[in-house]
């Protein structure tokens, strides 16, 4: 039984990760699609999420299997726990991709240099694209964590939400500022700003990721920041504008 | 950050976590038990509290069956065996010299892995011990002990119209059953189980597992297991031994869900063992 419950965790290992980059990829192609105005990645995207489906109602019934036949416990139940959250996690951010992928239409039409409109500062779309790129490889790390088992990385990632908030409120305010006062015509500026405020809800998830891969590996419960500080960020948190998307 | 929460890891050696309570049933400090030459026991020090139930778990010959001998000195049937520490009952050292070990089996009781029913009446099975112990001076008072131990364990509405058939025709699930009204008949203070389910199906092993549960009002309760379900369905606290270390001892809810040492997560998650 020992060795027949190894074979199953890694192979449900496996699958999760199978889920992760898959989300992330479709993640990564929502958002290029949102920046270039590409509908058919957009519709690709849409497509995509009916794979991402079927592979976390696989994942649960993993789970649920290895949980009625083997009766984990310790660090096997602690890993089953964190993938059943985890797998419900990834199938949010998988949402939330299809969420930006159908904005995309809304963003057809305008000038293919919206990115760079006059109106807004070039630092606030910079920003939106940067928040782009660092939520993804946040995710990225978030899934390296678990598959290296590294309680460490994890840390860092969860550092880094605090700089997606930051940055969605940034760009928030402008845009909700330029809104309020066009607000005719700038339906692209609305869509914007919903991407924007998906982006901080996958930083959210991915929190959540690493959060219960602390308690996989350590079996400590750090959410809500109860009882017990998070390490400081240091020199070596994650720079979140580092990676590309776009 | 992460040093609190790393685990001992294989070759530590020495009980980790909590072996004191802070208010014992039994004190056992620095156990050492010998087959002859062959050391079983390495230095085991805990403490059982009242009304817990603690399981006793580890690999087969880790000594946990030994350890639980020990505690009524069952031990001290078998010639070649010699123990050093002490073990207390309460305020009593249960190896003084003039202990009467009647008595302490008396109130340190033993419920075996096969259930063994003597060769009597239902009756006679639970009404034997109390009637040798001087426990019930007339007729009626040990009738109210039979029946209140059988209704203690569970067994009196099956059995109370058949008194006076043998404890040899009941089931092997009521044979147990009665085998711990029996033991409940002398009023122990304390009930070591010696694997008390492993001949028994599960419907037989459910009824135990609740029984042990109501037990603990009244007692303090040891149990020997080789399943790792059972000790996390039926004890608060958890002793894993191996190769006659007493290696962890801690809340069951943390020893199996985050146990702090190698070995002991490496036997609960089936590693090896």
């Amino acid at each position: 039984m020992a060795n027949n419950i190894a074979v199953e965790l890694e192979n449900l290992k496996q699958r999760i990760l199978l889920l992760g980059t898959t989300v992330e990829h479709n993640l990564d192609d929502a958002l290029r699609a949102a920046l270039s105005k590409d509908l058919q990645l957009a519709a690709q995207v849409r497509k995509n999420d009916r794979e991402i489906n079927e592979i976390e109602v696989g994942v649960e019934d993993d789970c649920l299997s290895i949980l009625a036949l083997n009766q984990p416990v310790a660090r096997d139940l602690r890993f089953i726990v964190t993938v059943l959250k985890i797998n419900i996690d990834l199938e949010r951010i998988g949402d939330l991709a299809v969420t930006i992928a159908c904005k995309v239409p809304n963003l057809s039409g305008k000038d293919p240099g919206y990115l760079f409109n006059p109106e807004i500062p070039v630092e606030v779309m910079m920003e939106l694209k940067s928040m782009c790129t660092g939520t993804v490889r946040m995710l990225g790390m978030g899934l390296d964590a678990f598959a290296r088992e590294d309680s460490d990385l994890a840390y860092k990632v969860i550092q880094n939400d605090n700089k997606v908030d930051t940055a969605k409120n940034l760009i928030g305010s402008c845009l909700e500022k330029n809104l309020r006062e066009n607000p005719t015509g700038q339906q692209h500026l609305a869509t914007l700003l919903s991407v924007s405020r998906s982006l901080e809800r996958v930083a959210d998830h991915t929190t959540n990721i690493c959060e219960d891969i602390i308690y996989m590996l350590q079996g400590r419960v750090i959410r809500h920041r109860l009882g017990e500080q998070l390490a400081p960020a240091g020199e070596n948190s994650l720079d979140i504008k580092q990676g590309s998307v776009g | 950050m992460t040093a609190s929460y790393e685990k001992y890891d294989r070759e530590h050696r020495g009980t980790v976590g909590r072996v004191e309570v802070a208010s014992p049933r039994m004190k056992c400090r620095n156990v050492n038990v010998y087959y002859g030459e062959k050391k079983a026991i390495n230095d085991v020090t805990i403490d059982i509290a009242r009304n817990e139930v603690i399981a006793m778990i580890g690999p087969s010959g880790c000594g946990k069956s030994t350890f639980l001998r020990c505690l009524n000195r069952m031990n001290d049937t078998i010639d070649t065996c010699r123990m050093e520490g002490e073990i207390f009952l309460d305020e009593l050292n249960i190896y003084d010299k003039g202990i009467d070990v009647v008595q302490l089996r008396a109130q340190v009781g033993m419920v075996f892995q096969k259930p063994n029913p003597f060769p009597k009446s239902i009756y006679d099975n639970v009404a034997y011990g109390p009637k040798i112990h001087g426990l019930a001076g007339t007729r009626v008072e040990l009738d109210e002990i039979v029946e209140e131990s059988l209704k203690k364990a569970g067994l009196w509405d099956e059995v109370k119209d058949s008194l006076d058939q043998p404890g040899t025709s009941l089931s092997g699930g009521q044979q147990q059953r009665l085998c711990i009204a029996r033991t409940i008949a002398v009023s122990p203070e304390v009930i070591l189980m010696d694997e008390p389910c492993s001949a028994l199906d599960p419907i037989a092993t459910a009824k135990i597992e609740d029984l042990i549960d109501e037990l603990r009002e009244h007692y303090t309760i040891a149990i020997v297991t080789h399943s790792m379900q059972q000790a996390a369905r039926v004890s608060q606290r958890t002793a894993y031994f191996h190769l006659g270390d007493l290696i962890e001892v801690g809340d069951t809810k943390h020893i199996f869900t985050n146990p702090s040492h190698r070995l002991t997560e490496d036997y609960i998650t089936g590693r090896f063992g």
